[in-house]
């Protein structure tokens, strides 16, 4: 009946974090974050459920434990526009903008009308000198663009979610994370389409 | 003395699993991928789930 035995997947946080200090050494391991991008969508697409979010995501261990046993958290109650469709639906779309932004400026320098920058962007504004963590790349300079705007990517979305961690409960990121709130709306998809059959 | 349930604002949850994790009677599931869902005979009233969940949607409430 009890669940407190630990799985081999609570311990997907250290999957997390080593991806990110990664990213401090060799940008290219930077691509390996699709695996967080499909991983999830395939999970929801086949088989209708959150079960990546529910057992496996990392990052949200990740937020669990430094907000939880760390204690770095206020624990306090997210607002209440935090947890509104609004807000989240807003955000998977300005995410996926940004996205499609950043697979943009990676197709011009994989087409060579851009030259490569090895910035990382946070927060979409600032861009950080990241060069010591390239060192070059065995192909286009469009790869190692890629790999530095998907580290972009998975950055901000920690320092945000740290952030909220701080000021509202660890795992506040959840709320409004892309990745959640797309998986859900794929499940909720799914359903509606599969009820009538149920019925 | 009169038991209290965990009971989970459906429309707000963002099925996370948050509660399900850290509940001590894996009362708990997400079935469907949407909402997360209680089952009262297993759940004993403790409260960790609405004190983990991150959007807040869970109360404690007098059942019967
Ligand atoms: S909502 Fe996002 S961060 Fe939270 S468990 Fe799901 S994928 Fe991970
Ligand atoms: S922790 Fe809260 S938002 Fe997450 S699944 Fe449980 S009830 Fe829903
Ligand atoms: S109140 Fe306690 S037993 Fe009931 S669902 Fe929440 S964590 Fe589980």
């Amino acid at each position: 009946m009890k669940n407190t035995a630990k799985k081999w997947y609570d311990y997907l946080w250290v999957v997390s974090l080593t991806y990110l200090i990664l990213g401090f050494f060799n940008i290219l391991f930077a691509w390996l974050g699709l695996l967080c991008f499909f991983i999830p969508l395939i999970i929801s697409i086949t088989k209708g459920s959150k079960a990546y979010c529910n057992k496996y995501c990392g990052r949200g261990q990740l937020f669990a434990l430094a907000g939880g046993r760390f204690g770095l958290s206020r624990r306090k109650d997210i607002p209440k526009w935090m947890k509104s469709s609004g807000f989240r639906y807003g955000f998977l779309l300005f995410f996926f903008a940004m996205f499609f932004l950043m697979l943009w400026n990676t197709w011009l320098v994989f087409a060579g009308a851009k030259d490569l920058r090895t910035v990382v962007t946070l927060l979409w504004t600032l861009k950080l000198p990241w060069h010591w963590a390239y060192h070059g790349t065995l192909f286009s300079d469009g790869v190692a663009q890629f790999a530095f705007g998907f580290y972009s990517v998975m950055l901000t979305s920690t320092v945000l979610g740290f952030v909220t961690m701080l000021l509202f409960k660890p795992r506040s990121w959840c709320v409004y994370c892309p990745m959640g709130t797309m998986t859900q709306l794929i499940c909720r998809a799914r359903n509606a389409a599969s009820a009538p059959k149920s019925l | 003395m009169p038991k209290r349930k965990a009971v989970i604002d459906t429309r707000t949850c963002v099925a996370c699993g948050c509660c399900m994790k850290v509940c001590p009677r894996s009362a708990i599931t997400i079935p469907r991928g949407i909402c997360a869902e209680v089952d009262v005979a297993l759940c004993v009233g403790c409260g960790k789930c609405a004190q983990e969940c991150p959007t807040s949607v869970i109360t404690l409430e007098v059942k019967e």
